[in-house]
């Protein structure tokens, strides 16, 4: 086991203070790039002083696929299965902020229908993440129900995406100008049915895992982040609105017509707990999905006739020009810089991914956390690599 | 980006050269299988003709027959042991996926996957040997021994009815206790030899636990012995014959509690959820057994499964009856063996609901909790055995009154067993996952 | 505020430090000098008519042929609901700029990439270190005059 060199971090245990008659060594833990918990190719160094945490340093970089150097290679239509791979658990918002970035760029107008199917497979494609997010974190405080429960649910979505464009996972549905074609027959029946099936599966999902003592115990009062420190470093999404912040970019900066819908931002309240420890971050996760399955039945009500795609040639080109847009996607605010120079491809293509900016927060909410704690405090920020390391 | 090690190619020399080639040319499995363990059943074998052909020569008047019922005996609790690991790991895949609204094994021997567990055991037989190279040998090959024999060991005194056990010793209780208790130099050992950071944090939790948890666990089970003084199990199982109103856990509302106090304790000192921290999977791959691979780890595996069914049988003998029906028939080891499983189904029920405590929650339950509330119910079983006799008949009615109450309750707690699986069972289709199925397009 | 105003507010603080300003178009922005790039940003955040709080997302952006790289600061308001960019030109042959970590610390993490795929240095920044590349990486890969590294520690590279 060789110690691992940290740069420039300063020394927090001996930092002046005389130990008394009992002597400790302070352990270098490495949650390598493999590890159950840690949601992808993440490392941590872990300073540790027996289960106490004294300081957490991320690694990142080992999912790093230069997708912003191929996207100054590639046209435009064809990125759009690169930002599938960004946060691989919601291809669809990802590929809803390049569209949109796009078409703001180049003036495109989307019609009506188009919006709102991109409004209603942006919201299931929220909903089967946060699934995702609900059951691995279940998984990684010890709860391996609730994993094989929410999975259930999100096999149902998966069959809905699939029926609509084919893909399962990586869906590039949601392109320049609209959606790429329209869905088939019976498919608004199932979603309802669908919907119908999933709204009380929500409160078992409270009664299994939200309210368990356990649970609560393991997540209550952990990594509290209050709002002011989530604004400043940079946190968006539920990490952002379970310290009590109530900013959502569907309804500060509302898109693709999210301004006709009536659904609340869920907000962290700190009922099991302070406000903004995990619960709270993990509980937003579980009203939001309340909160989609709302938007997408207002959308399936709304949804009219009509082309689902604007004309826009099969090369797209550009004018000169920049733009940076932002959607609000399950784990926070994705934002594509766009900096076009009138040519086929971007000129420069700047991803900012949240879970990017969301990881930033580790090294100041660990210290002074349990071992166990770092897994809870993972899962709680819920981070994909795909977009930390694009 | 890490400097990826590669293996030299390894060259076989001699023997060894004669015996792979041998290998490679006749096929793979048979012949390596038992080249692979040629050593060992030579060595094996040798050993019990050795010990076999004295002992018979020394002993070979008076002691013969007990000897080959002695024998014959420990082959059949090894039997029994490894089958109760096997149907353990079958049942907790069946019962996971129930939970889990899915169907758990169902293809090896095609009735619902009954052969899983032995499909597993040759796998894991015919996999390679890996030690890690920096790992403490000598310990790291004990430690699997140190943790599967003294929980088998528990057995030799474990009565499965009167004159079902090995040795009647008089303090067979204590003996089962202690031998359950050696496992945790097996989990240290584990833990240390493993030379990996993770494995050494995994032990030493366990370490915390499972001792801390030795002590309520104790404490509960002083409770019923006072109730009938002596630690003899035989005695204790045969203190509760007539019928379910007999058993120990009604006999006294601090019995009734130990129980429970006794079963979470239980839980702890197995190592199963909610106190798997040891073994956490999320946090520490495999906890003190990440690096034990092949049938190491199924020594482990199998120690686990024994350890909870061992329990599972002390708190079977000592609270719910031992080998005594319910309904006050003839007591058979069958009832004895039918309620233990009933408890590890319990066991295995509880570890699929709830997610896991931390270690510190761990300790501090154990310590400010537990702890003194079973010291609590030592105490008030005590004190009942004072006044529980002829000479107080005003306590004698109360205490009547309140083993009557008792009953009910547990009348009423089978009753909600019943209800709640019924109730399941009547609405399957609305509350799991059946909806899911039939939602295919075209179904 | 609509970005005009906030151009005005700005201008009205510190005239000098504003180089250009774009208020229509789908990315409206000012262009500071790279000195002032700290004052203006605290006053951004602290000016109580804009209070741009949250930094979304800093970009670098490499202009060979301008011999010049830009930076883009993306801001966005969480209690006034206005967003606005500024920028900074840089030198290409040495591009070097103070960090405006001190005001918004989610800049860290942007600036660390910065360094690493565009290879600007943020002086003053506690942690300024490969954050995407390997440690011991030579060469910025998102320069546009980057050449595909062919070896790295005995693994070769097939172009």
């Amino acid at each position: 086991m060789k110690e691992i060199e940290l740069q420039s971090q300063p020394d927090l245990l001996h930092d002046g203070e005389v130990p008394s008659d009992v002597r400790t060594e302070e352990l270098v833990l490495n949650m390598g790039p493999q590890h159950p918990s840690t949601h992808g190719v993440l490392r941590v160094i872990l300073q540790t002083d027996g289960e106490l945490v004294l300081k957490a340093t991320p690694y990142i970089g080992y999912l790093h696929r230069s997708a912003e150097k191929i996207a100054e290679k590639v046209t435009y239509r064809q990125f759009t299965p690169y930002t599938d791979r960004l946060d691989y658990l919601a291809a669809m918002n990802n590929n809803l902020g390049f569209a949109l970035a796009v078409e703001k760029l180049g003036g495109i107008e989307v019609p009506p229908r188009a919006d709102y199917l991109r409004v209603i497979f942006a919201e299931l494609n929220r909903i089967a993440s946060h699934l995702m997010a609900t059951g691995s974190y279940g998984l990684d405080m010890g709860a391996f129900t609730p994993l094989i429960y929410c999975f259930r649910e999100r096999e149902w979505i998966m069959d809905l995406f699939e029926a609509a464009c084919g893909a399962r996972l990586t869906y590039s549905y949601i392109t320049i100008g609209g959606v790429r074609e329209d869905l088939p027959e019976g498919w608004i029946q199932k979603c309802r049915e669908f919907l119908d099936y999933f709204e009380p599966k929500i409160a078992e999902y409270n009664n299994l895992l939200s309210y368990n003592h356990i649970f609560i115990n393991r997540t209550g009062n952990v990594g509290i982040c209050p709002a002011e420190l989530a604004v400043a470093y940079g946190l968006t999404g539920p990490c952002l609105r379970g310290s009590g912040l109530a900013w959502d970019l569907r309804k500060a900066t509302p898109y693709c017509r999210y301004n006709e819908f009536e659904f609340d931002i869920s907000v962290g309240r700190g009922q099991n707990g302070t406000l903004g420890d995990c619960w709270d971050r993990y509980f937003v996760r579980i009203l939001e999905m309340v909160q989609s399955v709302r938007i997408v039945r207002q959308a399936l009500d709304k949804l009219t006739d009509g082309p689902v795609q604007a004309k826009v040639p099969r090369i797209v080109k550009l004018p000169a020009g920049e733009v940076y847009y932002e959607v609000e996607n399950p784990r926070g605010q994705l934002g594509f810089h766009l900096v076009s120079d009138g040519g086929t491809s971007p000129y420069r293509l700047k991803i900012r991914g949240p879970s990017f900016c969301n990881l930033s927060v580790l090294p100041v909410l660990a210290p002074n956390c349990l071992l166990a704690d770092i897994s809870a405090l993972l899962g709680s920020i819920d981070i994909v690599m795909g977009e930390v390391d694009r | 980006m890490m400097y990826i090690p590669q293996r030299p190619p390894v060259e076989y020399k001699g023997l060894s050269l004669k015996i792979v080639r041998l290998a490679t040319r006749w096929g793979p499995t048979g012949i390596s299988l038992a080249l692979r363990f040629a050593w060992g059943i030579f060595f094996a074998a040798v050993v019990a003709l050795v010990l076999f052909v004295w002992l018979v020569g020394r002993f070979i008047n008076p002691l013969l027959p007990w000897f080959i019922r002695d024998f014959v005996v420990v082959v059949g609790l090894l039997g029994f042991v490894c089958i109760v690991a096997i149907i353990g790991i079958w049942g907790e895949r069946k019962v996971s996926g129930r939970i889990q609204s899915r169907l758990g094994p169902m293809r090896t021997g095609h009735w619902h996957g009954w052969a899983q567990s032995l499909a597993d055991g040759l796998k894991f037989v015919q996999k390679e040997d890996l030690i890690p190279r920096d790992a403490d040998q000598p310990l790291f090959r004990l430690a699997p021994y140190v943790a599967l024999v003294p929980a088998f060991c528990a057995y030799l005194a474990l009565p499965f009815g009167v004159g079902w056990v090995f040795r009647d010793a008089d303090v067979s209780l204590l003996f089962v206790l202690a031998m359950l208790a050696i496992e945790v130099l097996g989990v240290i050992m584990a833990g240390w030899a493993s030379n990996s950071k993770w494995s050494l944090y995994g032990a030493m939790r366990e370490g915390c636990q499972l001792v801390s948890y030795e002590i309520p666990m104790g404490l509960s089970l002083l409770a019923a012995v006072v109730a009938t003084g002596s630690v003899n199990l035989i005695t204790l199982g045969e203190a509760q014959s007539g019928g379910w109103f007999a058993w120990l856990i009604f006999q006294n509302p601090f019995l009734f509690l130990a129980f429970f106090t006794y079963y979470v304790a239980s839980l702890a000192s197995c190592k199963r959820s909610p106190f798997d921290l040891p073994e956490g999977e999320s946090e520490l791959v495999a906890g003190f057994h990440t690096e034990y691979s092949g049938f190491r780890f199924v020594m482990f595996f199998f120690a686990e499964y024994v350890a909870m069914f061992a329990v599972s049988a002390l708190a079977t003998i000592i609270f719910l009856g031992g080998w005594h029906s319910p309904i006050g028939g003839p007591s058979s080891p069958l009832w004895f063996v039918l309620k233990s499983t009933f408890l590890v189904w319990v066991q295995m029920w509880i570890r699929w609901t709830l997610p896991r405590i931390r270690i510190d929650q761990v300790m501090h339950a154990c310590v400010k909790y537990l702890l003194p509330f079973t010291l609590l119910l030592f105490l008030g079983s005590s004190l009942w055995q004072l006044y529980d006799n002829p000479a107080h008949p005003a306590f004698k009615g109360f205490a009547n009154l309140l083993r009557g109450v008792l009953g009910v309750l547990g009348l009423v707690l089978l009753g909600l067993y019943f209800f709640g699986a019924g109730y399941g069972y009547y609405n399957r289709n609305r509350l799991v996952g059946q909806m899911a199925r039939r939602h295919l397009p075209g179904a | 505020m609509t970005p005009s105003e906030i151009i005005e507010v700005l201008r009205e603080h510190d005239a000098e430090a504003v180089v250009s300003a774009v208020a229509d178009g789908p990315y409206p922005h000012v262009v500071l000098k790279a000195e002032e790039i700290v004052t203006a940003a605290g006053f951004l955040k602290s000016e109580p008519r804009l209070r741009f709080d949250l930094l979304r997302c800093i970009s670098a952006i490499d202009w060979p042929a301008k011999n010049s790289i830009e930076l883009a600061y993306d801001l966005i308001s969480t209690s006034l609901a206005h967003a606005f960019a500024i920028k900074v030109v840089l030198d290409r042959a040495n591009p070097q700029v103070e960090s405006v970590g001190g005001i918004w610390p989610a800049a860290q993490w942007h600036e660390r990439e910065a360094f690493d795929l565009m290879g600007v240095t943020f002086l003053y920044h506690p942690d300024l270190r490969r954050i995407l590349m390997p440690e011991d990486w030579t060469g910025h890969p998102l320069r546009k005059d980057y050449q595909d590294v062919v070896e790295y520690k005995g693994l070769k590279f097939n172009p």
